[in-house]
């Protein structure tokens, strides 16, 4: 398999051998930068019509057709139409925060973007306590949420920010409790070590019950993480218009929809970094042949088809569900998926010191 | 009906008894009106307010009333003159039909009839700064003075009730809300209104506290519109209003028109309007499965309901040619025989939309957050069904027995063999099943026509011969038919006129809507506000229906 490593450490070593160390590190960092923000831009726009396609064929209809072959300039029309929008400033909001809120939904979800393993030696950030970091960004975003309910002014978008701030807090409880299960699994906190934890089977399998509760728990919690539906309260159309964005217009409601997306692959990202293994093939111990057939994918093709899949897992309740109430999202968090969340990492403590797993 | 008259010369021995008509027509003054109400409501049982219908005779102004006994089945109706014609005052029965209470809103909105001790006595459709009551006779309707206002309406925080004070009657000023309320305003122009309509809702928290019913942002003035119009162009203006009922309520008018001229019409006829009837319906069933789904986040429901809505409007296309407001059905039966292939597309509609029921039940009835969220939520109990005259699904899901085509059929309902669906627990749930058992309903009486329709042949007499100029006698009329959302109720009163052209001289239509919002305070108070859009959903009502 591509050691992407390699390619990174040659560009290191050539930059050094053409500029001081302070310079070299500087240009890196711009580099990196700007592949991110351009890989997120671009995931952003696939998603928007990957969720088109997929909820199109979901109603039984075609979903974009005009605007180009299969309504596949549907997307960069669209995006035209939003950068080109006004952005409408209204009286009587606070404004300074008005215009700080998107950004720093976005800014949280670009961090947690950054921390994805993209494919083997292929990683924006690497550190040894990168799922600590990967909750304590992610919980940015729901700064950016209140503020944006707040600074508007308005009773709908007061009532959205509400509900998203109680909803967001009570789920990053669950979210984060079914990560620390394959923590304790993996035993380590490192991105790369939990994805060569996985080389030979993945955790969804190897770690018994326990990871396949912890599994469920998170697509439950990272939904409603995501405020997307059945958990799409705070901005509950039928009720609230558009909840905590309703003042917004131009690319500053772009912005909360690009996040909305990019969030959306970043859930399925840690999804498949925790429980199908990130970047690594499926691998079946035993089976020589076939796992070496599996190795000639390249990495990142896993990654992303992984991330793809769980998309469509979310995409498939998001478009099956009706939304539930405030008081039974909050019911389902404190009464059901937290209590069931803290048994289960004390039964995968058990199984990981008894050693009964795989 | 001989005993229910000596029941009621019994009961109120002061009021004048008319048996010429097909109901009992009593006649009260307005000084003894309210006792009298009571009687009939507590002695004689007439818990059901049908219609109140303001008029104006040209002398005198007053209101009729039509009331129901839910248990017998029995009307009469009631005539109350105000005796000063400038300064009508009547007293109100809101107290006693809760119904009452935006019927007699209405009614002082249009004929200025000041009702003496309602709670609320604000306009109901027209803005507040509106000069004049238009269905007056003597209403002057220049121009200038009701021009087009380029200001904000101000918000009706302020309400005004009359209670008599020895002998004169005086007018008290009151406050919608109290000046601490969270008030947020849902509407106009909001997702799940379904349409124009506005609810002032106050909350405590997501608690809904008490909800402030703002109407006539689509009110089109279509009863004062219908009084300069001849019969045959009236019919245009019922297809306008529940538009999801547009056959149905075109048939009621044409029903009523044709009792006034006692027509016959040829069997064949009325078989295709009944068939219309239904397929109607069903497609207003499926439209609201589809915004009960849809409001509460289940979008693809939403387009099953859709899909299967498709074949029905397709049936239309082809027999009347139009999708939308078919103008299909006319005095004395329909203008145009069905389409020759009608019959086999009305057999797959039915096919189609049985089987795929099924698929609907699988996505969203047995859906555990679509129970929950709908089970026990908005109740409304058979009392208050009965004393807000809710009537339709909604009101069957509260155990009333109200459908009129069993309780007062019409047109050939009484040659099908279907069922009533009733349920007993008021609840949205309630409301949903039934609507969804009415579906299978309407499919089996679609089937028995189909087979009734084919025994006729593929042609046949359609309508009725009917002279080229409609004049209607001297008298009133009342017709009532069972639309989609409940008893829909048209009210003639013809002067006689014999120039060429004669017009109404008072066209009222009873829509159920306009009942069925009565009740949204009433359920909605105490629940969640993501509640007050299920159970707006749940009663379905459509809002043109109610603006009128």
């Amino acid at each position: 398999m591509f050691d992407f490593s390699t390619v990174t450490m040659w560009l290191d070593e050539f930059l050094r051998g053409l500029m001081p160390s302070w310079l070299a590190i500087t240009t890196e960092c711009i580099l990196v930068a700007v592949l991110l923000l351009a890989a997120y831009s671009v995931l952003a726009m696939i998603y928007i019509m990957y969720e088109r396609w997929v909820c199109g064929w979901i109603q039984c209809r075609r979903g974009p057709i005009r605007v180009g072959p299969a309504g596949s300039l549907q997307i960069f029309a669209d995006v035209l139409k939003i950068l080109s929008k006004e952005i409408i400033t209204l009286w009587s909001t606070d404004k300074f925060l008005f215009f700080l809120a998107p950004f720093l939904v976005v800014l949280a979800s670009v961090l947690t973007f950054a921390c994805l393993p993209w494919g083997k030696g292929l990683q924006f950030i690497d550190f040894n306590i990168g799922v600590f970091f990967i909750i304590a960004v992610s919980s940015i975003g729901v700064l950016g949420i209140l503020l944006a309910g707040w600074s508007s002014n308005s009773k709908y978008t007061l009532i959205g920010a509400m509900r998203s701030g109680a909803q967001m807090i009570s789920y990053e409880l669950s979210v984060g409790i079914s990560i620390l299960t394959i923590v304790c699994l993996a035993g380590t906190m490192s991105i790369t070590g939990i994805v060569e934890a996985q080389a030979d089977g993945w955790f969804l399998f190897k770690g018994h019950l326990p990871a396949v509760i912890a599994f469920i728990i998170y697509i439950i919690a990272a939904n409603a993480e995501n405020n997307r539906g059945p958990f799409d309260l705070p901005e509950a159309e039928h009720e609230l218009t558009a909840g905590y964005h309703t003042e917004y217009s131009g690319i500053h409601y772009g912005l909360f929809y690009l996040a909305e997306y990019l969030n959306l692959f970043v859930v399925s990202g840690i999804a498949s970094l925790l429980f199908l293994g990130g970047w690594m093939p499926l691998h079946i111990s035993g089976l020589d042949g076939f796992n070496a057939v599996m190795d000639y994918i390249p990495s990142t093709l896993w990654f992303l088809g992984k991330a793809f899949f769980m998309t469509f897992i979310f995409m498939w309740i998001r478009w099956s569900f009706p939304r539930v109430r405030i008081d039974q999202m909050l019911a389902l968090e404190w009464r059901y998926l937290m209590p069931i969340g803290l048994a289960n990492l004390v039964v995968m403590a058990i199984v990981v010191t008894q050693g009964w797993h795989f | 009906m001989a005993d229910l008259q000596e029941q009621i010369s019994k009961a109120c021995p002061d009021v004048q008894i008319d048996n010429s008509g097909q109901w009992p027509l009593l006649t009260v003054a307005n000084a003894t009106w309210h006792e009298t109400a009571t009687k009939l409501k507590e002695q004689l049982n007439f818990d059901q307010l049908m219609a109140l219908v303001g008029v104006d005779w040209g002398d005198a102004i007053g209101v009729i009333y039509y009331f129901t006994n839910t248990q017998t089945g029995d009307i009469i109706h009631v005539k109350v003159v105000a005796d000063d014609r400038d300064k009508p005052y009547i007293h109100t029965v809101s107290d006693l039909w809760a119904v009452a209470n935006y019927q007699e809103r209405e009614a002082y909105d249009f004929y200025g009839i000041i009702f003496v001790n309602h709670p609320d006595m604000r306009r109901f459709f027209l803005r507040n700064d509106w000069v004049g009551h238009p269905l007056r006779k003597d209403y002057d309707a220049n121009p200038e003075l009701n021009p087009i206002r380029l200001d904000d309406e101000t918000n009706e925080d302020y309400t005004c009730r009359y209670v008599e004070k020895d002998g004169k009657v005086v007018k008290i000023d009151g406050k919608v809300f109290e000046d601490d309320e969270y008030v947020i305003n849902v509407g106009p122009q909001h997702p799940s209104t379904h349409g124009v309509m506005r609810y002032r809702v106050s909350l405590d928290g997501e608690i809904v506290k008490k909800v402030d019913v703002v109407s006539g942002y689509i009110h089109r003035g279509i009863e004062k519109l219908c009084e300069s119009l001849t019969y045959p162009q009236t019919l245009l203006y019922t297809e306008r209003m529940d538009y999801m009922a547009a056959h149905i309520n075109r048939h009621c008018l044409c029903l009523c028109i044709e009792k006034a001229l006692g027509i016959e019409v040829p069997h064949r006829a009325e078989l295709i309007r009944l068939m219309m009837d239904e397929l109607m319906r069903l497609s207003s069933h499926l439209l609201s499965y589809g915004c009960l789904t849809m409001d509460q986040g289940a979008t693809t429901a939403f387009f099953y309901g859709f899909r299967d809505r498709e074949l029905i409007y397709d049936i239309f296309d082809r027999t009347c040619g139009a999708r939308m407001s078919m103008s299909y059905s006319t005095i004395g039966g329909v203008v145009a025989d069905v389409h020759p292939d009608f019959i086999t597309d009305v057999r797959h509609a039915c096919d189609v939309i049985e089987k795929n029921m099924k698929e609907y039940h699988q996505l969203f009835t047995g859906n555990v957050i679509a129970r929950n969220r709908m089970i026990g939520v908005g109740l409304l109990s058979k009392e208050d069904a009965i004393n807000y005259a809710i009537t339709g699904p909604s009101g069957r899901a509260s155990g009333c027995h109200c459908d009129v085509r069993k309780t007062h059929p019409y047109s050939l309902y009484d040659e099908f063999d279907f069922e009533e669906v009733t349920r007993t627990e008021g609840d949205s749930m309630a409301r949903y099943m039934v609507r969804m058992d009415e579906m299978v309903q309407s499919i089996k009486i679609l089937r028995q026509a189909c087979d009734k329709l084919e025994q006729e042949g593929a042609q046949g007499e359609y309508i009725a011969k009917v002279p080229k100029m409609i004049k209607l006698p001297a008298g009133h009329w009342y017709q009532q038919v069972e639309a989609s959302r409940g008893a829909f109720g048209v009210y003639i009163e013809s002067d006689g006129d014999s120039k060429p052209f004669q017009k109404p001289m008072r066209m009222h239509f009873q829509s159920p809507c306009f009942n069925l919002i009565g009740v949204v305070d009433l359920t909605c108070r105490d629940n969640m506000i993501a509640d007050l859009i299920t159970i707006t959903a749940s009663i379905d009502f459509v809002i043109p229906d109610i603006d009128r």
